[in-house]
């Protein structure tokens, strides 16, 4: 395979780099070891920061927030639910901060406004009585799914190629250039080799292992990150706690739900991690001093994510660490067609793709200049069945009176899993049980899979996807995929459905004998 | 709310036996109890029964991490209660649960639901799943499937255009190498060609009709072939399913049967009927659909126990209590973020020190998860007891899976724990009440 320029890694940046590039004529492939947003981009809060988080502690990170968030909001509105956001202080909390906050918004050009402790629990009558200062700023939700959806399918419209579940696995390196890329189907193990001028490492928290393939050593540390659901919306904007960055202190609203996070713990390998009991407590007990009704919510789903971070860090948790991007041109470490972007933020994810599209474009002495800061985000169809509710929504609509409910509680029906197996298949992908959950609503509703994933397995095996006994390893993978989101949260209502998937797997079918552990 | 007439309730009698719960440990119970002429009441919803897929299993894995499969129950439960004194099973001896057995498995018997069962092996049978499991005892329905299985016989299975938990296509890919023979056939159900989704129950329904069950044949007939055995999903009607079958076997010329499939399940459903018509008939007075909201302790030890709510209190007298409320799905344990908890007499039970330990991150963890093991603790009678052996009432029993130290889902024996610490608990009263009457007479 030939390319003009190879991306490797599938979240916000690497999708960004491949429209930014496809918009100035740049022929690209993009190669990503698991699904769009299987790293950070699907594991983050989804909060479009308007910089206020950042004004005490990153002042150039809070700028750059302040204008991004702009841009996005004026050409990517179908990403973005524009809720506005609070900054609340509860007694307890640093007067000093509290004083000092609007004049740190003030030096970073972030628009803030102070309001009553009433005024604030008027607007969210959620908050906690004890409130003792608020300010509103002008924080957004994003759904990170269609961004990236949206991204990657207008470069794909465009020429772009994407190949999922392809992971780099060297270089070949003749005369300071990567001549090959290594690469392989982790599906099926088979390599195979892309011949670009260019690569862009947009491996997020892999960034420093796909260097370390071209024989470069890059100084990075991971931060996890864990967030909780909730099964109801319980706030309209975004509510953030008005003290130094720490944990539990943001409420992110979105659709039908609201998420409440994070926490920062150092990990020594970013794969391989999973929201623990310890953290869904400590989020519930922090976030419960802004809001009190955590304790009390039905939360549906935990998950988590990694951050890199670069440098060293001044502070145990990372957090002091920038969240400022990082370009590195390896042409110093003989590497003349590498270029790694990391870190950053979703909010800076455009701007992260344009300064590594010059850079690439320079290189190649291509001129042509950027467009995603003037052209809108076409609207396009790939990323409609992730979002909670518009599936029941769009079936009501135009439900086939021959179509069949596969997923009664979300409503996901015969003919979206159609839609899902035939796009995978245009694409020369098998259509796996988890493919289909990652792709709709499967799954995540109450039942927690254990119908859905039942009656969908059928179909597969009805329209000859599975043929032989692959079905119990695919249910099984599907189950483990819904209880890394659970598992952390099993008490009450979840604790009783838990119950009865395993009644039904276990007790009854005997999946767990059949199926073998990684 | 006024209780049943029928019964000639009578607000000051004291019942021998409440029994609160109604899967299948609480129906054993109340079973056992009107066997043996206690005056007996009965409440708790009908949900578990109907997720009970028909097959009453005894054990069949053990130990559980290593899924080491017993084609014999009672060897399996020897080794069990070698390692692990502390199981319902090593409470109990196999003549009493085989006597449990076979009380239940006559009861249905007589009632029109049909059992088999082999006493010193496990049988094997096939799921909708397209997995092969042990069962002790299986209703008359599936018994051709496992003669079918054992032979490996040419075998066509017929599922319903719509059904959408049950394909066959599925069954004979999953079990192409253990049975090649199997040939999955698709065909409208009868009378329901114009629908895109059906549901069990109601294809049972239509089963009671003999019509249904000839045209149904005939669509059929022509896929046959030299299939010697022919396989449905769990739907061959719910009171008259032996008639059902033996219409079909007539008229198809082969011998069929039905494969246990996801609930809401039709075996679940007949087994809800049976035990909610015939039990009654029996003297049995069944709350249906009541809860028990609290209860509290006369004087004299009776237990007053409230089905009406706090705004209606309606109290039931009784002596005893056999508590068979379950575990999670069916409210009999209740948990938050700190722990687990026995609502109604707020039961010391055993369980892991914090939620960190309750499940495995892997779902399929061969080990089953911790939480899973954790309940009530009771004496040899299966009395409750607190952390240190002590009985908390003389009079309160437990039984079913809302017992300690048992995983019935991985060691595949919730019927059998259901069933046979019901039979103990009922005889454990019996104990009691026989040992005071000759007391009184003396
Ligand atoms: C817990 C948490 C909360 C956050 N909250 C917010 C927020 O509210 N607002 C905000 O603006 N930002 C937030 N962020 C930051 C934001 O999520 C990230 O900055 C952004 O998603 C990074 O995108 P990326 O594309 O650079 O990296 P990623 O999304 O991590 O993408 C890297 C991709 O590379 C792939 N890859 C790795 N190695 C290989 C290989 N060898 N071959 C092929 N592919 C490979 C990975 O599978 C992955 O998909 C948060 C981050 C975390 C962790």
């Amino acid at each position: 395979m030939q390319t003009q320029v190879l991306i490797i890694g599938g979240g916000a940046t690497g999708t960004g780099v491949a429209r930014d590039l496809a918009l100035r004529g740049v022929d690209s492939i993009l190669v990503e070891k698991g699904d769009l947003n299987s790293g950070a981009s699907g594991g983050n809060h989804g909060l479009l920061h308007s910089g206020g988080r950042y004004v005490s502690n990153d002042p150039e990170a809070a700028r750059e927030c302040k204008l991004e968030g702009d841009i996005i909001k004026k050409l990517m509105p179908q990403c973005v639910e524009n809720t506005g956001g609070l900054f609340v202080a509860v007694e307890g909390d640093d007067s000093n901060f509290i004083a000092d906050f609007p004049s740190f918004c003030v030096t970073c050009g972030v628009p803030c406004e102070s309001i009553t402790p009433e005024e604030a629990r008027f607007l969210e009558p959620t908050l906690s009585a004890k409130i003792i200062a608020a300010y509103k700023v002008e924080d957004a939700s994003i759904d990170p799914f269609r961004l990236t959806l949206l991204n990657m399918g207008q470069a794909v419209s465009m020429g772009s190629r994407l190949l999922r579940k392809t992971k780099v696995t060297g270089f070949d390196i003749r005369d300071k250039k990567i001549r090959n890329t290594r690469v392989m189907n982790v599906d099926t193990n088979e390599e195979f080799s892309i011949e670009a001028e260019q690569v862009v490492n947009c491996a997020g928290a892999w960034a420093d292992q796909v260097c370390r393939l071209a024989g470069i050593g890059i100084q990075m540390q991971y931060s996890k990150g864990t967030l909780l659901v909730t099964n109801d919306r319980i706030n309209y904007r975004i509510v953030n706690r008005l003290r130094r960055p720490s944990d539990a202190d943001i409420l992110v609203p979105g659709g039908t739900v609201s998420i409440i996070g994070t926490t920062s713990t150092p990990v020594e390998d970013p794969d391989a991690i999973y929201p623990t009991v310890e953290e869904t407590d400590l989020i519930i007990s922090e976030g419960s001093a802004m809001v009190p009704v955590l304790e009390r919510s039905r939360f549906v789903r935990a998950y988590c994510g990694v951050r890199p971070l670069f440098g060293k860090s001044g502070g145990s948790d990372g957090r002091s660490v920038s969240r400022g991007f990082t370009l590195l041109d390896h042409s110093n470490e003989n590497v003349e067609n590498l270029t790694t972007i990391t870190g950053g933020k979703l909010t800076t994810f455009r701007l992260m793709a344009e300064k590594t599209a010059d850079n690439v474009c320079s290189k190649m002495s291509i001129t042509a200049p950027c467009r995603t800061s003037i052209d809108p985000l076409p609207a396009a169809d790939d990323s409609r069945w992730t979002e909670p509710g518009i599936s029941p929504k769009k079936w009501m609509r135009s439900h086939q009176p021959d179509d069949i409910m596969i997923c009664e509680c979300e409503m996901v029906t015969k003919t979206v899993v159609d839609e899902i197996i035939d796009s995978l298949k245009s694409k020369n992908e098998r259509p796996g049980l988890a493919d289909i959950g990652h792709r709709s609503r499967l799954g995540k509703g109450a039942c927690q899979g254990a119908f859905c994933g039942a009656r969908a397995l059928a179909y597969l095996y009805e329209r000859g996807e599975f043929t032989w006994g692959e079905g119990l390893v695919e249910i099984g993978k599907f189950f483990q995929e819904r209880w890394k989101g659970i598992h952390s949260i099993l008490w009450g209502d979840q604790l009783i459905q838990a119950e009865l998937m395993e009644s039904i797997h276990c007790g009854l079918f005997d999946e767990e004998l059949h199926t073998t552990l990684k | 709310m006024a209780l049943p007439k029928s019964h000639n309730y009578d607000p000051a009698h004291v019942f021998d036996v409440m029994v609160i719960g109604s899967g299948i440990a609480g129906m054993a119970a109340s079973l056992f109890a009107v066997d043996r002429k206690l005056s007996t009441v009965q409440a708790g919803s009908a949900g578990g029964t109907l997720f009970t897929s028909g097959l009453l299993d005894l054990i069949s894995v053990y130990p559980i991490e290593e899924k080491k499969m017993w084609a014999d129950p009672w060897e399996a439960i020897a080794a069990l209660r070698n390692d692990e004194s502390l199981h319902p099973y090593a409470r109990i001896s196999n003549d009493e649960i085989q006597s449990a057995f076979d009380e239940i498995i006559s009861f249905l018997n007589s009632r029109g639901m049909k059992f088999r069962c082999e006493r010193n092996r496990n049988l094997k049978i096939i799921t909708s799943m397209g997995t092969v499991k042990y069962s002790y005892c299986v209703p008359e329905s599936m018994w051709h499937g496992v003669e079918a299985l054992e032979k490996r016989a040419p075998c066509c299975i017929v599922d319903f255009r719509g059904l959408k938990e049950f394909s066959a296509r599925q069954i004979a890919a999953t079990l192409h190498e253990t049975w090649p023979d199997i040939r999955p056939f698709r065909v409208p159900f009868p009378g329901m060609e114009q629908r895109n989704e059906v549901h069990a129950a109601h294809l049972a329904r239509a089963l009671e009709l003999s019509e249904t069950r000839i045209a149904l044949a005939s669509e059929i007939k022509p896929a046959i072939g030299d299939a010697r055995y022919v396989g449905f999903p769990a739907v061959l009607g719910i009171r008259r399913t032996p008639v059902i079958q033996a219409h079909l076997e007539k008229i198809l010329g082969l011998p069929v049967f039905e494969i246990p499939m996801m609930p809401a399940s039709v075996p679940g459903f007949r087994l809800k009927e049976i035990f909610d018509t015939e039990l009654p008939l029996k003297g049995l007075l069944r709350l249906i659909d009541k809860r028990v909201d609290s209860v509290t302790r006369a004087e004299n030890g009776n237990f007053l126990l409230n089905i009406g709510g706090e705004e209606q209190p309606q109290l039931i007298k009784a002596r005893t209590v056999i508590l068979a409320s379950g575990r999670f799905m069916g409210k009999g344990l209740l948990s938050d973020r700190k722990g687990i908890y026995e609502p109604l007499f707020n039961l010391p039970l055993s369980q892991p020190s914090g939620r960190h330990a309750w499940h495995h991150e892997q779902f399929l963890n061969p080990a089953g998860h911790p939480i899973n093991s954790a309940g009530v603790e009771v004496d040899d009678s299966f009395r409750p007891v607190d952390g240190t052996g002590r009985v908390i009432h003389e009079n309160l029993y437990a039984a079913g899976s809302i017992l300690a130290h048992q995983d019935w889902m991985r060691m595949k024996s919730g019927s059998g724990v259901a069933i046979s610490t019901a039979y103990a608990a009922v005889n454990a009263i019996m104990r009691v009440i026989m040992d005071r009457s000759i007391r009184d007479t003396a």
